[in-house]
């Protein structure tokens, strides 16, 4: 190392360029150079941490609004099952069953819990207590059981929704009562009930098993999940294979010319088509020309895979690009034919790429609504479906539907079915991660 | 190979699917009366042995042009209106082969300006709701000007000195169009001027009555009520018109304005005296009585007492009932299949 210049005449000397000079402008350079990292990283890290606080305040407010969705109120009633009531001509059959009056029955129980209360209107306000759906509770114990006829029985009733809100502490019992949904009275009686140990909180079964409905005790997010499930079942059929298949081909085996330019043009430009448009085809198509069922998961799943077609196409296409060409040499090398080598060699190497494309792909299509709108699936529906035939709604557009009921109780649902969507599609990634992991090959 | 049998099993699904009956009602039409229609079908489903009729919110336009798309099971049975029939849906169900209609008004919506319970509470006149959003008022010389009220003190001296500031439906909404139609041309024609105009000039007369302003005095708030309830407990200046089933449901937290000295209260909706009040309705396919099961039944579950009458559940809902005269009327001529007449 010397002072002269490398490629300067011998002899002539830079000025202000000394030694030190050179080594503190690369100090600082360096200097300079590290701390714009440094802060580079800093950014990085703000604004994961943005993102990560974002994500924490709408998960947590979802799941602290949601979480007491799990309980529901229930009041312990001793129901007077006269024989009377149940039977014809002294004989109880199926039919004497369906027609006995279990709504009054009903109302019986709860004058006889408040034998004080005798004004019509204080008695409206009475039965207010107890859910809708209670005299159908009744009625299906009762049928399952006929032989408690004549017997006075301890059954747990739900609660009315309002009843509900009050023990769960969302309603303020300290606000003046000409503005609260649960009167004064309603209060008194809550709180005899409590005394007496009348009134719980159980496992919320009917959530969690029923369809939806509009008395919000009543309302269950298992038809949506079923919804969901039949469209989803419906669409992975139809757009996986012909997602695989379409993939295999365009890179496998068709020639490169200007329609298969064409074509791919076109696929790309298909994933970026907005959902709603799959939807008016599918409401022009699928439901007025070949006359599938409206408000069916039949008709939502076809919809979903010519959405989702694309997707599945272009993440095969990429798998099948990432298995070396030294695989489909060495096959064709020993003898194999195209077809052989891309079936025993290559696609089963591709597909974890190709499984999580389609997971993703469907993904997807579990939180579209738009495109069901268009055929029905946006709908009040409160029977179970039993196959891709019957009418049904999914997991979004049930949040939807309870996002927009008047009633206070359906708050808590809307998150809770926000929260069973999300669990949904945590299985769905995390299956695909498990799918890639397992299968997945390095080279 | 297997691939090919899926795909064969699926397009024979996808035949089979088409040539399936129906069991169940299919309902469209408008959102305001959803609630009542769903909670119509949950008992119907629950008292009868037919299943659950399947309930679509369509807006009440989308419904109309969906049931009158034409008679056979592929289309809706019911359709539910926040207005009536239009003579131009009449003719196109006509021109469909849906000939006859069987209408029958299912009870009253009131429509509330509301703010929140600690707020000042309003005494507005259908002339301060529209001076207050219209996009152009008329002066007393005969001329729209742009509407130059920021606040309701500049509307009308008795009111406070706060922003005008009102959340409210989209355009594509009923209650909207309601609103509108009742409130802010209620309030226009009360100059005389342009009440004369409607006759001379008819469009002119549209604009000025019906164009709401869109410097920021009205909020397009979205369809979801519930956020309007929300925004009006975090900003106690503000308005929101919204149905009078949500401020039922939400009196501890909202109350509604008086309009023309008149409560929203239910009695008061239901005897006609709050002004901005409309009637609902629904409409049925005759050709499907008796095809798909359940309708007659449907339609006698709706117009029963227990329902519709004053101590019925669609009252527990927000419906405001129809007098005992109405009732009875509409009640017969529904069970009766009365045809539509314009």
């Amino acid at each position: 190392m010397t002072d002269a210049p490398m490629n300067g005449q011998p002899g002539e000397v830079r000025r202000g360029l000394s030694r030190t000079d050179t080594m503190e402008t690369v100090r600082k350079g360096l200097r300079r150079r590290y701390a714009a990292e440094r802060r580079f990283k800093w950014y990085g890290r703000i604004a994961i941490a943005i993102a990560l606080g974002f994500l924490v305040v709408l998960v947590g407010s979802i799941l602290f609004r949601g979480a007491s969705v799990i309980t529901q109120t229930h009041i312990l009633l001793s129901v007077e099952l006269p024989m009377d009531a149940f039977s014809v001509d002294g004989e109880v059959t199926d039919e004497s069953l369906q027609r006995a009056d279990f709504g009054g029955i009903v109302k019986q129980a709860l004058r006889d819990r408040f034998p004080d209360v005798s004004k019509r209107r204080d008695r409206r306000t009475l039965y207010q207590l107890i859910s809708t759906g209670a005299t159908y509770e009744l009625r299906d114990h009762v049928v399952a059981d006929p032989s408690l006829i004549g017997q006075t029985i301890d059954i747990w009733l739900t609660a009315s929704d309002d009843i509900d809100m009050l023990d769960k502490g969302y309603i303020d019992r300290n606000v003046d009562s000409t503005g609260r949904r649960v009167s004064d009275q309603q209060i008194a009686w809550y709180d005899a009930l409590i005394a007496d140990g009348r009134l719980e909180r159980h496992f919320n079964t009917t959530f969690f098993t029923s369809g939806d409905s509009r008395e919000p005790e009543q309302a269950g997010i298992w038809g949506a999940a079923l919804g969901s499930f039949y469209t989803l079942m419906v669409t992975l059929l139809l757009a996986f294979p012909l997602g695989v298949t379409t993939a295999v081909y365009l890179e496998e085996f068709a020639p490169k010319n200007k329609w298969t330019d064409l074509i791919e043009v076109n696929i790309n430009n298909l994933a970026a088509v907005p959902s709603i448009i799959f939807g008016l085809l599918g409401l022009a198509v699928f439901l007025n020309v070949i006359g599938l069922p409206r408000s069916a998961p039949l008709a939502g799943g076809v919809v979903l895979a010519l959405m989702t077609l694309p997707t599945i196409i272009i993440a095969g296409r990429a798998a099948l690009k990432a298995v070396p060409p030294s695989i489909r040499e060495a096959a064709l090398g020993v003898g194999a034919s195209r077809l052989q080598t891309v079936t025993h060699h290559v696609l089963p190497l591709a597909m974890p790429g190709m499984l999580t494309g389609s997971i993703i792909g469907m993904a997807q299509a579990l939180g579209e609504t738009a495109p069901l709108l268009m055929i029905g699936m946006v709908a009040f529906i409160v029977d179970l479906p039993g196959g891709p035939l019957d009418p049904a709604t999914v997991l979004p557009v049930q949040v939807y539907i309870w996002a927009d009921s008047p009633e206070r109780a359906f708050v808590e649902r809307t998150s809770a079915g926000i929260i069973v969507l999300l669990l949904f599609l945590v299985v769905m990634n995390l299956s695909a991660v498990m799918l890639r992991k397992r299968f997945e090959r390095r080279w | 190979m297997i691939k090919k049998v899926v795909i064969a099993a699926s397009v024979a699904v996808v035949f089979a699917g088409a040539a399936q009956a129906r069991d169940q009602i299919q309902i469209v039409g408008s959102s305001t009366v959803f609630p009542f229609s769903t909670a119509v079908a949950e008992a119907f489903g629950q008292k009868t042995r037919f299943s659950t009729p399947v309930v679509e919110s369509t807006g009440s336009g989308g419904g109309m042009k969906l049931f009158c798309s034409g008679v056979g099971t592929g289309h809706p049975d019911i359709t539910n209106a926040s207005r009536r029939i239009k003579s131009s849906e009449v003719e196109l169900c006509a021109k469909n082969g849906v000939a006859d209609i069987t209408e029958v008004k299912l009870g009253y919506d009131g429509i509330v300006i509301a703010n929140a319970i600690e707020a000042p509470a309003y005494d507005l006149t259908l002339r301060d709701l529209y001076m207050a959003l219209a996009k152009d008022v008329p002066t007393a010389d005969g001329k729209w000007i742009p509407n130059p009220n920021k606040t309701w003190k500049d509307v009308n001296a008795s009111l406070p000195a706060v922003k005008i500031e009102v959340l409210g439906p989209p355009p594509t909404s009923g209650t909207r169009d309601a609103f509108v139609e009742l409130a802010m041309e209620g309030g226009c024609k009360t100059f005389d001027w342009v009440k004369a105009l409607k006759k001379k000039d008819k469009a002119a007369y549209k604009a000025g009555c019906h164009t709401v302003r869109e410097d920021g005095g009205y909020i397009d708030a979205g369809e979801n009520d519930n956020l309007m309830v929300q925004k009006l407990t975090s900003n106690p200046d503000a308005l929101a018109i919204f149905g009078f089933s949500f401020l039922d449901q939400n009196a501890d937290k909202v109350k509604g304005s008086r309009v023309g000295g008149v409560a929203p209260e239910f009695e008061l909706i239901a005897d006609g005296s709050y002004p901005v009040s409309r009637a609902l309705y629904f409409y049925v396919k005759q050709a499907h009585i008796g095809v798909v099961p359940g309708i007659a039944e449907y339609v006698a579950e709706f117009t029963s007492e227990a329902a519709w009458g004053p101590e019925g559940y669609l009252g527990d809902k927000g419906l405001i009932p129809m007098s005992d005269a109405e009732r009875a009327q509409w009640s017969a001529s529904a069970q009766g299949n009365a045809k539509l007449s314009m």
